[in-house]
């Protein structure tokens, strides 16, 4: 008996999870116009707007006053699984106290070897790296692929290493 | 409503008037298949297009739009392309059976399209025995698929061939027994007479549930024939390259890729003629005033929207449904269709012997 039971309910079920299917490309079918989602590239670049989880380059935001966040402490390096971050790090006195501190120097980042994996950006603690919205990166001199993420002349900014 | 048959008569009156009755035929046969190979390439043609951008639509692209206006003539560019590239023929496949196997597949597709009333008069043969001639006919086309398949000498369109043969000689039953349903109901298997007996009304309307339910058998049956949808297995393109024709390219590609919308074609078409009445107009038992409004539509286009229905249906199935594997393909027709279209095909025959249908 229950395998007749069986039998007629695994009908109903496929038929009504088949519904269940046609239903969500139906309602996709009949409201393509507005749910599109292909992005028509060369044509829409001035208006294209890349979607927030996207990753395109690792940068390195600056505030107005050429400051940026980063400590120099070599997390991202270190979390790096490709080596493409360099951080080239200095000792100077601090005016306040007098004692020798590390900055950063440069931080110098091989976009030719980044798979953009977004490890560095887990990795730092003081959020001073972020992955950009930009992309087209394609060059003919494979040096032009290696990049100093802080500006020359930037600062840390004050308060980042309390 | 327009009779075709008068045009077509007074073509066969001109050209019987101006030539020998030998030449006659020979010009009207010609002309007819003329007239059907360039039916068959537009209409393939319109089919591709509309295929791949339904196909968009349903994953939310945007489908073919670079060549010309929304693409429209993306399939023409695609057609020419085809036939400019170059044959080639594996050097350890079977020449005479490669070469052929294309031929037998787009024969089988022309000998069923034959079959097809296309309006009130424009019917090429009306035999009488219409149903089966066309599920006979049709079943050739796997032949041209096993040949193909063995004749590459390519384990890939082996294993897509047997498939292929496995899946198409077991849903010809269903198909088969689904179209008999409303051929018990309307007492003959000539496809002139079944239209004529849905004046009143089509076979789903008028059968009850048995009838849609051989409908429902007969659209899934018919979507397996034709190696579409979810019982593509035949080609599964991550698993086989392309299956059966994994070693053909250019114009003999093209050709297995014509009988596949050919047959979707027909098999659309059967299932309008049958169920839901060919070119016969939307008619309602006894309402004089609201059958002469519908008989102002053409038949012609009557046909085609019900065709249209059709293939939009079996194109929802394609672009919905994961592909079943071939041991699920098996089960779901010697497991379920099967016995539901028997008992289906014994409640049609007691309503049509205690006449209980309108």
């Amino acid at each position: 008996m229950s395998a007749i039971t069986s039998y007629f309910k695994d009908i109903f079920l496929a038929i009504k999870t088949l519904i269940t299917g046609m239903k969500v490309t139906g309602y996709y079918f009949t409201h393509a116009r507005k749910e599109i989602i292909t992005q028509q590239y060369p044509e829409n670049k001035d208006t294209l707007k890349m979607p927030d989880r996207f990753r395109g380059i690792v940068t390195m935001p600056h505030d107005e006053n050429n400051e940026h966040s980063c400590t120099g402490c070599s997390a991202c390096e270190l979390a790096c699984p490709n080596g493409s971050i360099e951080i080239m790090w200095d000792r100077i006195e601090d005016p306040d106290t007098g004692k020798k501190k590390k900055v950063i120097d440069q931080h110098v980042y091989h976009y030719s070897m980044c798979t953009l994996c977004n490890l560095c950006i887990i990795a730092c603690p003081t959020d001073a790296i972020k992955m950009a919205q930009t992309f087209e990166y394609a060059t003919f001199d494979r040096k032009s692929l290696t990049m100093v993420l802080n500006k020359p002349g930037s600062k840390i900014r004050k308060g980042v290493e309390e | 409503m327009y009779n075709f048959s008068s045009l077509t008569q007074s073509i066969h009156d001109y050209l019987a008037s101006t030539l020998s009755p030998e030449l006659t035929s020979v010009v009207e046969w010609t002309l007819i298949g003329v007239l059907l190979i360039a039916f068959v390439a537009l209409s393939v043609m319109g089919l591709v297009y509309i295929e791949r951008k339904v196909a968009a639509f349903f994953q939310l692209r945007l489908g073919p739009n670079r060549v010309g206006k929304w693409g429209l003539l993306q399939t023409l560019a695609d057609f020419l392309k085809l036939l400019m590239k170059e044959h080639i023929t594996a050097r350890a496949a079977d020449k005479f059976l490669f070469n052929l196997a294309p031929f037998i597949i787009v024969i089988a597709a022309f000998l069923a399209i034959g079959a097809i009333p296309f309006a009130l008069g424009l019917h090429i043969m009306d035999i009488n025995i219409g149903v089966f001639y066309i599920s006979a006919v049709s079943s050739i086309g796997v032949l041209g698929i096993l040949i193909g398949g063995w004749a590459g000498n390519n384990k890939y369109s082996l294993i897509g061939a047997l498939r292929s043969g496995a899946q198409i000689v077991s849903y010809e039953i269903s198909a088969m027994l689904s179209l008999l349903a409303v051929v018990v109901l309307a007492g003959d298997l000539q496809l002139s007479a079944i239209i004529e007996s849905q004046a009143d009304g089509w076979w789903i309307f008028k059968g009850h549930i048995p009838v849609f339910i051989a409908f429902i058998i007969f659209l899934i049956a018919g979507t397996a024939e034709t190696n579409r949808g979810p019982f593509d297995l035949a080609e599964a393109e991550s698993e086989l390259t392309a299956g059966f024709h994994t070693e053909y390219s250019g114009i003999k590609f093209a050709m297995f890729f014509l009988a596949e919308y050919v047959n979707l074609f027909i098999i659309a078409a059967v299932g309008a003629t049958v169920f839901l009445g060919g070119w016969m107009p939307f008619h309602i038992g006894n309402w004089e005033a609201f059958n002469t409004v519908m008989d102002f539509i053409p038949t012609i286009i009557w046909f085609f929207m019900k065709v249209g229905f059709i293939i939009g249906i079996i194109m929802w199935f394609k672009w919905t449904f994961p592909r079943l594997r071939i041991d699920q393909i098996l089960v779901l027709e010697w497991k379920y269709l099967l016995p539901i279209n028997l008992v289906n095909l014994l409640v049609v025959a007691f309503i049509a012997m205690m006449g209980w249908y309108f």
